[in-house]
């Protein structure tokens, strides 16, 4: 009753692509991003922004990128977070080395210099397929972290390899307080987002359903299938080039090559299954659940348990918990966060009128 | 979905609204410690002895003193697993408690202490990182708020170097000497890659610095690389599970356990009794002795455990290197709060009223001695410039059941490492657009 789609009738096929195809869906995110931008950081605090929303960004983006290479054109990558380490480490390299360059032109270079990086180890998928494929992948996470770590030049010689972000600043405004920074990551995903959703929908995201649903088949129509495997390695890797951007820059601070190991990328990948492959809403899911569940949890266990357990048990007992909960989620709903949310929705459409 | 989902659902968000937006509890006049502890995970065994000994002796001035000059000393933990990640949600969980405002932060980890620099400096709040940390952070003039205590990374090299040409008899019998450094995978343990280079270069050894993945479970490529090299002396900078299997794979490989010097992270009980008779023999370098004959933790082990109030669960690790290395941070802290407390009364200070106790944080025989910490502490001095205020090592041998001491102090060569770390902390100053402050002005 209060959301429904019906009336919902297309005449043309520019109405039919349109960016959110539904009214209600479009004045409930223009809403939400109103109340995200103008709101929040208002009435947030410094935990809220530092501790929950920075990381829920830079995540969310990072499993966009993945989902574009994993959930729409069906390439399982294992280097996610080597493609983050090369956007931190260049947008460091770019702002240290050319002064005067704009903060926001830094980043754009950093996800192409990420891009870059992408395709180069993008180039094993012609002939690689499924979990061959991965362990491919996992050369440029190894790659990546041994260079980062060996070549001092890329930290600035700095003796312990961390590399810090430097002072930012967009058009003469300091981006300095925690409200800042979140302002600027939420800008940045929010424009790339749109940029994803659009993608996915146009013709190269069709390829890569096309790819991932049957590659003989795809081939046979005449998708170009080397290329446009090509064209999701280099987009996948610019956003999380750019993730990793806002990792080091806005949330961090600071960052060292073993911040981006490999259980990173796979939390990730879990961010992206538990979000929903194949689905760009999923992701934010997925990171949001990733990042604030475990909190949740170390919140309700001090309050409830702080004096009666010690606190390495009740960390293990913590750990444990998360554990088994993403598989007893997974057990009951495989397909994911995102499909949990589309069934609410569709429960909205009754309501109150039927069970 | 059900409409009791939809219930639950929503009583689910109301309840982790409120506990995420929660605050901890401290009264007026109590100095709050937040302590980003590690219980868990392959450091979990100095995590706990560090902290264990940081509460016990906390405890101990609240229980034995009624607090610093009657301010009563509150802390809790907050679980990092030596994660960076962990360690600065912890930091924007704790810095908002207590009134008014954390102490001094004490993550025991360099990769979260670099995460923090920037944050605690806008705060104002003291980062101490004892024998350990971001070794250019010694010039206080650019690092207002950043405390490598006692014993930086460099200093510690410089010392360990200074040892081993003691043993080879004079440094112009370091020409031609082989000296190999195996090292934590981490900021930790890349740290000193450069002063050993750099040190190498002076005196005429060969180094060799080969990197272990943390946390170090698995070593055998590492020795075998050093056992081809044949170095006189291999260095061990480990942490955690990784020093215990350093020392048991160097056994098995055929090198000496007598000539691995082990850092100062790789020198406590917990490194050694793990590798069983393997350790036997084994060297390394500490700032402060084990044991417990020291009245301080005699006063310990009477009034804490005596009142059922002990933090370290198996008391048989009351003593060891990395418990008395917590009462010694517990002492430093403690005594800075003191010192500060003479300038700005006997209240609950504020962040940067305890920085500047840090910041004069000098005590002497005589003091250390009405401690009772007498040969527990070196001397200590730090200053506007100097935020190290000590620099001495002593080296201790495992005898298969306890540390002996071999050695007196020995000093770092501090005036030689100085240029270096002032040319990096001024690098780091332009790169942040910080102004150093000017120490010869500094507030007595």
């Amino acid at each position: 009753m209060i959301y429904r789609q019906a009336g919902f009738l297309t005449a043309d096929y520019r109405t039919e692509r349109r960016w959110v195809p539904h009214a209600v869906d479009r004045w409930a995110l223009t809403a939400f991003l109103a109340f995200a931008a103008l709101a929040v950081p208002v009435i947030g605090n410094d935990y809220l922004f530092g501790a929950i929303l920075l990381p829920f960004l830079a995540l969310s983006l990072a499993a966009i990128g993945l989902n574009i290479l994993t959930g729409y054109a069906g390439q399982l990558s294992l280097g996610t977070t080597a493609f983050m380490a090369v956007g931190a480490y260049a947008a460091y390299n770019l702002n240290l080395r050319i002064p005067g360059l704009p903060l926001l032109a830094s980043i754009v270079l950093a996800g192409i210099i990420a891009a870059l990086f992408g395709i180069l180890f993008g180039l094993p998928s012609l002939r690689l397929k499924g979990f061959y494929l991965a362990v491919s992948t996992l050369a440029a996470q190894f790659f990546v972290e041994w260079a980062l770590n060996k070549i001092g030049w890329f930290s600035n010689n700095n003796s312990s390899g961390v590399i810090t972000a430097p002072p930012m600043a967009i058009l003469g405004i300091a981006v300095d307080s925690p409200a800042r920074k979140y302002l600027l990551s939420l800008g940045i995903v929010a424009v790339l987002t749109l940029v994803a959703i659009r993608l996915t929908r146009s013709q190269t995201g069709r390829n890569w359903i096309a790819i991932r649903d049957r590659e003989v088949a795809a081939a046979s129509l005449g998708v170009p299938v080397f290329r446009v495997k090509l064209v999701a390695f280099a987009i996948s890797s610019f956003y999380c080039g750019i993730a990793g951007v806002l990792w080091a820059f806005t949330y961090l601070g600071t960052v060292e090559p073993d911040g981006f190991n490999l259980s990173r990328s796979f939390e990730v990948l879990f961010i992206i299954i538990l979000g929903g492959l194949g689905s760009i809403r999923g992701c934010f899911l997925g990171a949001a659940v990733m990042v604030v569940f475990p909190l949740l949890l170390s919140r309700f266990a001090n309050a409830f348990f702080a004096t009666a357990l010690d606190p390495g048990i009740q960390e293990d007992i913590e750990n444990i918990l998360f554990g088994s909960l993403i598989v007893l989620f997974l057990v009951k709903q495989p397909l994911g966060l995102v499909r949990l949310w589309d069934q609410f929705k569709r429960r909205l459409e009754t309501w109150p009128l039927s069970e | 979905m059900k409409p009791h989902i939809v219930k639950s659902l929503a009583v689910a968000w109301l309840l982790a609204a409120t506990m995420l937006t929660g605050a901890g509890a401290a009264r007026a006049d109590e100095q709050y410690f937040p302590l980003q502890s590690y219980r868990v995970g392959p450091y979990a065994a100095d995590g706990s002895g560090f902290f264990g000994g940081f509460i016990d002796y906390m405890n101990l001035i609240n229980i034995r003193d009624g607090g610093v000059n009657g301010v009563k000393l509150t802390w809790n933990e907050c679980e990092t697993e030596y994660e960076v990640e962990r360690g600065v949600e912890c930091y924007e969980r704790q810095k908002t408690q207590g009134k008014p405002g954390p102490a001094a932060w004490n993550p025991l980890s360099v990769g979260i202490a670099y995460a923090m620099i920037d944050k605690i400096t806008q705060d104002k709040v003291p980062l101490i990182t004892i024998d350990h940390g971001r070794t250019d952070s010694t010039d206080g003039a650019v690092f207002t708020y950043v405390y490598p205590l006692v014993l930086n990374p460099y200093s510690e090299t410089s010392a360990i170097i200074n040892y081993i040409a003691s043993r080879a008899g004079g440094f112009d019998k370091l020409k031609g000497t082989k000296l190999v450094v195996v090292y934590h995978g981490s900021p930790y343990g890349r740290e000193t890659i450069p002063i050993y280079n750099l040190l190498a270069r002076r005196f005429g050894f060969s180094v060799t610095q080969i990197e272990v993945p943390h946390p170090g479970n698995e070593q055998e490529a590492q020795w075998l690389e050093v056992r081809r090299i044949k170095p006189a002396w291999v260095v061990l900078r480990g942490w955690g599970v990784m020093t215990p299997v350093a020392i048991k794979t160097a056994k098995k490989t055929g090198f000496p356990v007598d000539h691995i010097i082990g850092n100062i992270w790789s020198n406590s009980e917990e490194d050694v009794t793990p590798a069983g008779t393997a350790g036997k023999g084994y060297l390394a370098i500490t700032t402060h002795p084990a044991g417990t004959d020291f009245p301080v933790l005699q006063a310990v082990i009477k009034t804490v455990y005596g009142a059922g109030k002990g933090n370290v669960a198996d008391q048989k690790r009351i003593g060891s290197v990395i418990y008395n290395l917590g009462i010694v941070n517990g002492i430093l802290n403690v005594e800075a709060v003191r010192i500060a407390q003479e300038k700005y009364g006997h209240k609950a200070l504020t962040g940067e009223q305890v920085n500047w106790g840090f910041d004069h944080l000098v005590l002497d025989d005589k003091r250390i001695a009405a401690l009772g910490a007498a040969g527990l502490v070196e001397p200590i001095h730090v200053s506007c410039s100097d935020h190290e205020g000590g620099g001495s090592i002593k080296i201790q041998q495992w005898d298969g059941s306890k540390w002996v001491i071999k050695t007196d102090w020995i000093a770092a060569d501090r005036k030689a490492l100085w240029p270096i770390i002032e040319k990096s902390a001024n690098e780091y100053a332009k790169e942040n657009h910080i102004t150093p402050r000017d120490c010869s002005k500094a507030s007595s």
